[in-house]
C-alpha cells in the first residue's frame, strides 16, 4: 500500500513526524526550513499535538526538550544559523538524555549567507556544534522518499537511545517538488521509549544499575506517575548534580557508549556498484544523487566506479572506509562545502588511498558532469 | 529510452513562473501518472529578484532533479534568459516575452525561438496581468506537446482560486491559440 503524491521534502519531514508519533512542535521560522512549521501548524491540531512558534531559536529548542521531558515525541526544524543558536539546547538534551529531533535544512553560510541556497556545510557543525564530549546521531537522506523514511528513523534511534537526533537535509532536498510513493504507516516499525514499571518511589531517570544502560523514560501518559528531576550538569542516577569524579567519568562515558555499543543498529549506508570497482566515491545528501548519475555516465563509458554513500553520516562510518580504503587505491570524496567529511575520510583511511574531492561552495548544487570529470580524471 | 523531458521557467519573483512550473509537473504526476519535478531556485527578495524552476518530466524515477540537458525554456525576463539559458540542448525550444526578452541573433541559431508579448496579452486582452503565467503555460504545453491539454486544466484548476479559475482557463487557451498561431508561422 502506497500513496502516490507530489511533495517537497519539507512537507515530507513534517508528515514523516506525525506518522512517527510527533505530537509537539516548537520553532522559529527560517528559510529554507519554514514550510516545515508551515505544514506542522496546521497538522499538528488535526492530529491533537500542540505547534507552537517561539521568539526565536534559543526557546523553541528548550521548549521541544520540555516537551519531551513531559513524555511526548517533539521536534524542532532550523537552518544553519538557526542551529548555531539551537546548539546550547542539543547540548542540553544530551546531557539530559532526552529524546529529541533537530532537523537542519542546511544553506549557505557563515552567519546568514545564503539562505535560499544549498550546502551541506553543516556536517561539522551537527557533530561537534555543541561543547563538550558527546556523541550525537545525524542522518542524511539522500532523495524524497529517504526523507519520509529516515525522519521516522531519526524518531525511532532518538527514542530508542534517549538521545537528540539530528535531520540533516538541504536547501534542494527541502523544495525539491516530486513524484513521491509514500508507504503506508504499517509499514513502518514505530519505536517508543521504554516505560518503567517499577513503583513510582523506586524510579530515578539513570539508575544504570538497576535498569541497563539506557533507563527507561515515562511518556506522556505515565510523566505525572513518575516525578523525576533533570539537570544540565553532571548528573548521579537520581538526576541531581553530582561532581564526584568517578561517577561524572562514567557518566560521560555511559552517553558516548550507549551510541557506539550499538553502532551496528544505528548505522546505515549504501554501496553502489562497488563490487567490481577500481576507483570510489563517497557522497552523501543531495550531492550522492549527483554521484549516481556520475558513475553511471563513467560505467556506460567502460569506468569501474562506485559510490559508499553514509546515510547515518554520525557516527561517522569510521570501519566500512577503513575496509574501503584497503580496497580502493583512490577516492574521489565530494560534498557540497569546502571539504568536511573530507577529515573524516582522511582519518578513516589511515593514509590507505589517494584522496581526491569534488567540493562546491557556490550556494548550487554540484553537477553530475563535475563528478564525471574528476572520475575520468583519476581513472587516467 | 522513455519520455524524459527537462524544462526551465525563468524570471522575476511575482511573475508566477514557479506555479507555472509546478502545474506543469502535477499534471505529469496527478493526471499523466509520470514522475516529474520542480526545483525552484530563488533569491531573499520576496519580489523582482531572479526566479528559477527546473521541471523534469519523465517515465523513470528522477535522480538529479537539477535540469541540465533543457528541452524547453520559457523567459519572462532578460537577466534570467542571460543567466539560466547556458544548459540548453541545441535545437531546444525558447519562448520568451518579446516585449522584455531580446534574443541575440547567435541564439535564434542554436534554438527554435519563439516570441510573443505574454504579460502584455494577459494585462489587456485577458484582463488581468497575474495570469500571464498561466498563459505561458498554454504556450508551453502546445510548443513541447509534452502533456495533454486536458490534463494540465485539470492541474491548473487544483492551483488556481475558485473565483480566478474561468479567468485563468480563457488564459490558458488563448496560450495554446497563439503558440498554434506561431507555430503555423513557422510552418510547424
Amino acid at each position: 500500500m502506497s500513496n502516490v503524491e507530489i511533495a517537497n521534502g519539507n512537507e515530507l519531514v513534517a508528515e514523516a513526524a506525525i506518522a512517527a508519533g510527533c505530537r509537539f512542535y516548537a520553532g522559529y521560522p527560517i528559510t529554507p526550513s519554514s514550510e516545515i512549521p508551515e505544514h506542522l501548524s496546521k497538522r499538528m491540531p488535526e492530529v491533537g499535538g500542540v505547534f507552537m512558534q517561539f521568539e526565536d531559536e534559543i526557546a523553541s529548542v528548550i521548549a521541544a526538550i520540555g516537551a519531551s521531558y513531559a513524555g511526548y515525541k517533539s521536534m524542532t526544524a532550523t537552518s544553519g544559523p538557526g542551529l548555531s543558536l539551537k546548539q546550547e539546547g542539543i547540548g542540553l538534551a544530551c546531557m539530559m538524555e532526552l529524546p529529541l529531533v533537530v532537523v537542519d535544512v542546511m544553506r549557505g553560510g557563515p552567519s546568514t549567507g545564503l539562505p535560499t541556497r544549498v550546502s551541506q556545510a553543516d556536517y561539522m557543525q551537527a557533530r561537534w556544534g555543541t561543547h563538550g564530549d558527546h556523541m550525537i546521531i545525524a542522518i542524511a537522506p539522500s532523495t524524497l522518499i529517504e526523507t519520509y523514511t529516515e525522519t521516522i528513523r531519526a524518531f525511532n534511534l532518538a527514542e530508542k537511545y534517549r538521545t537528540p537526533v539530528l535531520l540533516l537535509t538541504d536547501a534542494v532536498l527541502a523544495h525539491l517538488h516530486g513524484r513521491v510513493e509514500i508507504p503506508d504507516i504499517s509499514n513502518f516499525e514505530i519505536i517508543e521509549r521504554t516505560q518503567p514499571t517499577v513503583p513510582p518511589e523506586e524510579y530515578y531517570p539513570y539508575d544504570v544499575e538497576r535498569f541497563g544502560i539506557i533507563p527507561p523514560l515515562p511518556n506522556k501518559e505515565n510523566w505525572r506517575k513518575y516525578k523525576f528531576h533533570m539537570t544540565g550538569l553532571n548528573k548521579d542516577k537520581t538526576g541531581f548534580p553530582t561532581v564526584d569524579s568517578k561517577k561524572v567519568e562514567e557518566d560521560e562515558e555511559r552517553m558516548i557508549n550507549k551510541i557506539m555499543n550499538n553502532i551496528k543498529d544505528i548505522e546505515s549506508f549504501e554501496y553502489y556498484r562497488v563490487d567490481d570497482a577500481d576507483v570510489l566515491v563517497i557522497a552523501y545528501g543531495t550531492n550522492a544523487t549527483a554521484a549516481r548519475v556520475a558513475i553511471d555516465e563513467a560505467r556506460s563509458k567502460g569506468i569501474k566506479v562506485g559510490m559508499f554513500r553514509p546515510i547515518t553520516v554520525w557516527p561517522f562510518p569510521e570501519a566500512q572506509v577503513f575496509d574501503l580504503s584497503k580496497k580502493f587505491k583512490k577516492i574521489i570524496v565530494s560534498e557540497i562545502n569546502l571539504g568536511q567529511m573530507l577529515y573524516e575520510v582522511q582519518r578513516a583511511s589511515k593514509g590507505n588511498s589517494e584522496i581526491f574531492t569534488v567540493l562546491q561552495a557556490a550556494g548550487v548544487p554540484i553537477r553530475p558532469q563535475q563528478i564525471l570529470e574528476k572520475i575520468e580524471e583519476v581513472s587516467k | 529510452m522513455g519520455l524524459h523531458y527537462e524544462l526551465r521557467f525563468v524570471g522575476i519573483g511575482g511573475q508566477g513562473n514557479m506555479l507555472a512550473g509546478t502545474i506543469i509537473a502535477e499534471a505529469a504526476v496527478y493526471y499523466e501518472n509520470k514522475y516529474a519535478t520542480q526545483v525552484p531556485t530563488y533569491t531573499s527578495q520576496v519580489r523582482g529578484g531572479p526566479t528559477k524552476a527546473d521541471v523534469i518530466i519523465s517515465d523513470e524515477p528522477i535522480q538529479f532533479a537539477e535540469a541540465t540537458h533543457i528541452d524547453f525554456l520559457l523567459a519572462l525576463d532578460q537577466r534570467t534568459y542571460d543567466m539560466y539559458k547556458k544548459d540548453l540542448k541545441e535545437g531546444a525550444i525558447v519562448l520568451v516575452d518579446s516585449g522584455l526578452v531580446n534574443i541575440p541573433e547567435e541564439d535564434h541559431k542554436k534554438w527554435d525561438v519563439y516570441g510573443y508579448p505574454i504579460v502584455k496579452t494577459a494585462k489587456y486582452d485577458i484582463g488581468n496581468v497575474v495570469t500571464a503565467n498561466i498563459l505561458a503555460v498554454g504556450m508551453t504545453v502546445e510548443l513541447t506537446g509534452i502533456l495533454d491539454k486536458e490534463n494540465v486544466k485539470k492541474a491548473i484548476a487544483d492551483r488556481v482560486p475558485p473565483a480566478f479559475l474561468d479567468l485563468n482557463m480563457k488564459a490558458y487557451e488563448t496560450g495554446i491559440e497563439i503558440a498554434k498561431k506561431l507555430k503555423a508561422e513557422k510552418g510547424k
